[in-house]
């Protein structure tokens, strides 16, 4: 049966539409997992010679085992937001004569293949052998430290499981655990607890007393069979399995009429970011991203590199517009076919996503203001660079998304999501980025900051001037590829 | 009046699609019979301009569909659920199909309650969006949808599949009084020759892109469609 199960999965990958068709996504993230592996690996290899200079009182195990803690309250939460477990594909074998058991046993099992329950590997098997060769070390006791650091490592992946079966999408339950991670941290922070010292004083006596490495053994069995016995328990289709079903929350939002005729269309859109999950998720990750001006501005050693700036300022008041504008007309993708066939303008369908991510640069720059504590170049800049924003990068978003022909499914979860992702995404990066920086760069390496700051604005502004003839342009594209865009838009792949 | 001319749609050297010639007088009802395959999907989807035709080409009131979008004003249609908006309740979709067509929320309103039979209670206020409502609900939000805006033309794509039997009839009354009192053009297709053979006027058979029958409905209609699918 197990085989049966594997050769499905097999089939539901190499089948998959989306499969030769993303070449420059496999390639993405087959260099990612390279990257991945090779970090590790490293970190594995030279982590023992590292903790030794280090820490040169300590023992490179036992500082590791203070560690321990960390990087599993670390893993959880990567894995809490990126590992999901599969239970897409199941529905169809609900009804076949499969003992449920058997299903069961196979998602829990395929949950271990992960890239999560790899990478600890690496960093593990290497620094046992290197404790063994040149620390000195018992090989029975590393291997016994080994074996409990592995069951740890899968009690966390059952763990997640379980967590994210409870809590997902349910913020208000998970709140108090974030309030207790938070006052954990800070604890720890002040000096009060010690959680590292306490459970790397644990893991030594672990490794001075290898057999006790069985008992370890008992954490993930024990997940296991819990996330078993819940899985059994809802193995339903208005339990688990389906998807539940929202509470409709209607306003009418009569203050968008005051747009005139790209009122209707407007009003659509921002329906589509506030109930759907994915478009729904660029409006917080926009937010999260003004605060990133923190990270950069208040650092000394990025003065020296003000081209970085203009990275920065067009990514602040342009992320919003980045991330929506990047998949106009996908977010659209499930009912094309009717905007296509129904009476409607392109212009003004294209000019109310103009509107709505101009509007977006034009508040995100207002919040931004602030960071004029840092000095005037950087309002400077940050102004020249929203007006980069509104005059160019969005009429180059709205174009290079005529050649979109990627569907989206709404509700997906937005973590490493990269349904609607094709060349065209990467290939924006170029004018969207590159070309600002670039621009501002020679002007200020030849002329001066001011001028830089300037041409950079004129240019937007210019922009703003052409966009009429621009959009005529655009939605003379669109019609253009409306077939192709309509057929694209049917292929689901999930 | 919609005047098909010489058209042909074929997908990587397969003809799905071969109409030579093909005249709707507005209007008529118009049912499209036929097989899986034989093309009724792309003949409407050609006509709504949703596929680009091999050849050939359609005239629906005099605006040639691949060439201009006037048509769109006076044409309406459902195909399947890609022509709904899912995050939307039924009403927000109505009325802003209704504003795409020029009608306030007062006209959608007053339009809606000729229908609250057909919809039997089941798609206004329930405060569900779209894409949780039934596929059958769809479908009356989607058929009642492209009634909006008092259309010349309106296509609908398999009406019947999956709607309750009381619906069934209630559309099928809707169709009549469309195609009868208010002079609307409407195309149907279906796998139900009954329901087709009591709704359209005229029923056209398609079998592998080509039409091979052109009925006047008459009370021997049914016998025949059914012995020509009977193979």
């Amino acid at each position: 049966m197990m085989k049966r199960f594997i050769s499905l999965q097999w089939r539901s990958f190499f089948r998959s539409a989306s499969l030769g068709k993303d070449i420059a996504i496999r390639i993405l993230m087959g260099f990612l997992a390279v990257y991945f592996i090779l970090s590790f690996l490293l970190l594995g290899i030279g982590l023992y010679p590292l903790l030794a200079e280090l820490y040169p009182g300590i023992e490179p195990l036992a500082s590791v085992n203070r560690l321990v803690v960390y990087w599993l309250g670390a893993d959880l939460l990567a894995r809490f937001f990126i590992q999901a477990l599969p239970v897409i594909g199941i529905k169809s074998l609900l009804i076949l004569p499969v003992p449920k058991r058997k299903v069961v046993h196979y998602l829990l099992l395929r949950s271990l293949f992960s890239f999560f329950n790899l990478f600890p590997l690496l960093v593990i098997v290497p620094f046992g052998i290197y404790g063994v060769m040149h620390g000195g070390y018992n090989p029975v006791r590393i291997l016994a430290w080994g074996v409990c650091m592995m069951s740890l490592v899968v009690g966390v992946n059952y763990f997640n499981l379980l967590v994210k079966k409870r809590f997902a999408g349910k913020i208000r339950t998970f709140l108090p655990f974030i309030v207790v991670g938070v006052v954990l941290v800070v604890l720890e922070y002040l000096g009060i607890l010690q959680l590292g010292i306490w459970t790397g004083a644990l893991l030594d006596s672990l490794v001075a007393h290898p057999y006790l490495a069985v008992v370890s053994l008992c954490i993930p069995v024990f997940l296991y069979w819990w996330n078993y016995r819940e899985l059994h328990h809802h193995f339903y289709l208005d339990a688990s399995l389906e998807s539940s079903k929202e509470q409709t929350r209607t306003s009418e939002m009569g203050w968008v009429r005051r747009f005139g005729d790209i009122a209707p269309f407007l009003q659509l859109d921002l329906k589509l970011i506030w109930r759907n999950k994915r478009p729904r998720s660029t409006v917080w990750l926009a937010l999260l991203f003004v605060a990133y001006g923190l990270m950069i501005y208040p650092n000394p050693s990025n003065q020296d590199m003000p081209g970085w700036y203009v990275f920065v300022g067009v990514f602040i008041s342009g992320v919003f517009m980045m991330n929506f504008g990047q998949f106009v007309p996908a977010w659209d993708s499930s009912y094309y076919s009717m905007m296509m066939a129904q009476n409607i303008p392109l212009k003004k369908y294209l000019s109310s996503k103009a509107a709505l991510m101009t509007f977006s640069v034009v508040v995100l720059y207002l919040l931004s203001l602030p960071y004029v504590y840092f000095g005037w170049d950087i309002l400077v800049l940050n102004t020249a660079c929203a007006l980069y924003n509104i005059g160019i990068n969005i009429p180059v978003l709205l174009y290079t998304g005529g050649y979109n022909k990627k569907r989206i499914e709404l509700d997906k979860s937005p973590f490493l999501n990269y349904q609607g992702t094709g060349a065209v995404q990467f290939i924006m990066i170029l004018p969207l980025l590159i070309l600002p920086v670039l621009i501002w760069y020679l002007c200020y390496k030849f002329i001066s900051f001011d001028a830089a700051s300037s041409v950079l604005a004129l240019i937007g502004i210019a922009g703003i001037m052409a966009r009429d003839g621009l959009m005529a342009r655009i939605v003379s594209l669109y019609r253009k590829k409306k077939y192709v865009a309509i057929n694209g838009f049917k292929e689901r792949n999930d | 009046m919609i005047v098909v001319n010489d058209l042909t749609k074929t997908y990587n050297g397969t003809a799905v699609l071969n109409i030579e010639e093909l005249q709707i007088p507005s209007g008529q009802s118009f049912g499209l019979v036929g097989n899986n395959g034989a093309g009724k999907t792309t003949f409407f989807s050609l006509l709504l301009d949703l596929v680009r035709p091999t050849s050939g080409y359609i005239v629906n009131n005099e605006v040639m569909v691949n060439k201009s979008e006037e048509w769109k004003p006076f044409t309406s249609a459902f195909i399947d659920e890609s022509f709904l908006i899912g995050y939307l309740t039924p009403e927000e979709y109505f009325y802003l199909v209704g504003e795409l067509r020029g009608w306030n929320r007062a006209d959608v309103d007053t339009f809606l309650k000729k229908y609250e039979l057909f919809f039997n209670g089941e798609i206004l206020k329930k405060q569900k969006y779209l894409r949780d409502l039934s596929k059958g609900n769809q479908k009356k939000a989607g058929i009642v949808a492209a009634l909006i805006g008092d259309p010349e033309v309106v296509i609908l794509d398999e009406p019947f599949a999956n709607l309750d039997p009381t619906t069934q009839i209630r559309l099928k009354e809707i169709i009549r009084e469309l195609a009868g009192a208010n002079g609307v053009t409407v195309l149907i297709s279906s796998h139900d020759l009954i329901h087709v053979t009591e709704v359209c006027k005229r029923i056209v058979v398609l079998d592998k892109g080509e039409i091979t029958r052109d009925i006047q409905t008459a009370p021997e209609t049914l016998k025949e469609l059914e012995s020509f699918f009977a193979g």
